[in-house]
């Protein structure tokens, strides 16, 4: 039996990529294909408005976004207030707002 | 005897006259600055062995001295005719000179970190360059704005490389290995500083560079950490502030530094784009292109004018040298 610590640092799940739903991940990259150019750099991360109030990772969400771990993510877009400041500083030249804008959509639709 | 004129005298124009004169070939080997090796007398150590740059600059300087090779400075060459089965170079002054084959070998030049405002570099004291960091340890002295000794420097990969807002989304392919370089040459200066590269890939492409990246870590206590720093202000006490996330813990992070080096790219020096464009050989970037990148790689589409070294693209010392040695190998079974 494993032994427990009392925390844990990492979550349990594993990332199935047999399991993982990448229809969502697909539309969006038809709709936005400037999404397939993100190197995850985190400049927009660094720079971005609303992490400086709240705990907000926009390149991670892209991140769980392209690897079909959805669940949580309409929650965490909520917090962008679609300034704009990431696509200044995106060195591969990812045009954010509309990305954000179209994840939501995706993410609400069946 | 077949008269061949070098444009630069860089590491690659150098190289190629030497093999060039010992084959018998009359070298006129024309240089814009008032000394060759511009490119080399100010930096300090070089990668991969670490010799020193002085010592680097004296061997190839011997390699000046033979009776088949002039050597003219200050002399700016903006164009190049091919007529007749000869070619006619043209000064700044509107001079001209002949030679059989010509080969440029005029380099690159520096990324200009102003163009990079958000990162502050000539508003913030504390906001320096690669090479303003090679010259303080050439001089053995990294002080920070306020003329102290630094307690934290804090290095910047892919300053004006791989970032479509700089209009350049090419590496520059040498400047990790600077990095690490740099950063082991000031921890030998600076033995309590804390020192810290910000790398989105760290390519150690060269042979011993993976090892040199691993002694940073191991003997020289050099602390890596992967994401893009966006943003540099200053504090009211002469540091830096950044801003970057860290993205393999996936957090926001900021802190201050005394020291920002920026690690700029390598682009097209200003000689290199004006012959790139007046010979119609220009490539991406303005780099000079080659025919075909495998095996006419020092041929350019303009008979008779051939190519060596940084010109071309971002190139290490090694390979610009081994590059000029088939540069001047292609000349010379092309003039038989
Ligand atoms: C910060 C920094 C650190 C580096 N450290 C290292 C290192 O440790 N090890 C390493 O291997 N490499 C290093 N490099 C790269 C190294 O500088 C290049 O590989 C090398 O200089 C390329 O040589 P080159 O002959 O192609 O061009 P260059 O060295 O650029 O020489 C070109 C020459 O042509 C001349 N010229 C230009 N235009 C004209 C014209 N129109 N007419 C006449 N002459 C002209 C120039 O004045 C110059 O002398 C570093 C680069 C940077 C930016
Ligand atoms: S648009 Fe959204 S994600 Fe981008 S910087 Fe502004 S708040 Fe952050
Ligand atoms: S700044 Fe651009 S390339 Fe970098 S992580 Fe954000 S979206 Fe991706
Ligand atoms: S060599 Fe390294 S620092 Fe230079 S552009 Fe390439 S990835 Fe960036």
């Amino acid at each position: 039996m494993a032994i427990s610590f009392g925390f844990t640092i990492s979550q349990t799940r594993v990332v199935n990529m047999d399991n993982c739903d990448f229809g969502k991940l697909h539309q969006l990259e038809r709709i936005t294909p400037s999404f397939k150019k993100c190197m995850n750099c985190g400049a927009c991360t660094a720079t971005c408005s609303a992490q400086q109030f709240v705990s907000f990772n926009i390149r991670k969400v892209k991140s769980l976004y392209t690897m079909g771990q959805l669940g949580g993510l309409d929650k965490e877009l909520a917090k962008c207030m679609l300034c704009g400041k990431c696509t200044l500083v995106c060195p591969r030249g990812l045009n954010l707002r509309p990305i954000i804008m179209n994840m939501r959509k995706l993410l609400t639709t069946k | 005897m077949k008269k061949i004129a070098i444009i630069g005298a860089g590491p690659a124009g150098i190289e190629a006259a030497s093999i060039l004169a010992a084959h018998n070939f009359e070298v006129t080997l024309f240089e814009k600055s008032s000394t060759p090796l511009s490119n080399i007398l100010d930096k300090a150590f070089l990668f991969p062995s670490s010799v020193a740059a002085a010592d680097l600059v004296d061997e190839l300087n011997a390699k000046l001295l033979h009776d088949n090779i002039q050597l003219i400075c200050e002399k700016e060459i903006v164009n190049i005719k091919e007529t007749n089965d000869e070619c006619k170079l043209f000064d700044k002054d509107g001079k001209t000179y002949f030679a059989s084959k010509v080969l440029i070998t005029t380099g690159y030049t520096i990324f200009d970190a102003h163009r990079k405002e958000e990162l502050g570099y000539g508003i913030y004291k504390g906001v320096i360059s690669s090479l303003d960091l090679e010259k303080m340890i050439r001089h053995k002295q990294i002080k920070n704005s306020i003329d102290e000794l630094p307690q934290r420097i804090t290095f910047l990969q892919c300053v004006g490389s791989r970032d479509e807002k700089s209009g350049n989304n090419y590496c520059s392919k040498i400047c990790c290995v600077t990095a690490v370089k740099q950063a082991i040459e000031a921890r030998k200066l600076l033995p309590q500083a804390e020192i810290y590269i910000f790398y989105m890939d760290l390519r150690m492409w060269g042979q011993t560079f993976e090892e040199l990246y691993r002694q940073s870590q191991e003997e020289y206590d050099i602390r890596y950490i992967r994401g893009r720093i966006s943003e540099a202000s200053a504090t009211f006490d002469g540091k830096v502030q950044i801003k970057s996330e860290d993205t393999l813990i996936g957090q926001p992070l900021k802190m201050t530094t005394d020291l920002l080096v920026l690690m700029c790219g390598m682009e097209p020096s200003p000689g290199t784009k004006t012959l790139a464009e007046n010979c119609q050989i220009a490539g991406d970037y303005h780099f000079i292109q080659t025919i075909d990148p495998h095996l006419h790689d020092n041929e350019t589409a303009q008979t008779g004018i051939y190519v060596a070294g940084s010109a071309k693209r971002p190139m290490s010392i090694r390979d610009t040298l081994s590059d000029a040695a088939a540069a001047a190998m292609q000349i010379m079974s092309d003039c038989q």
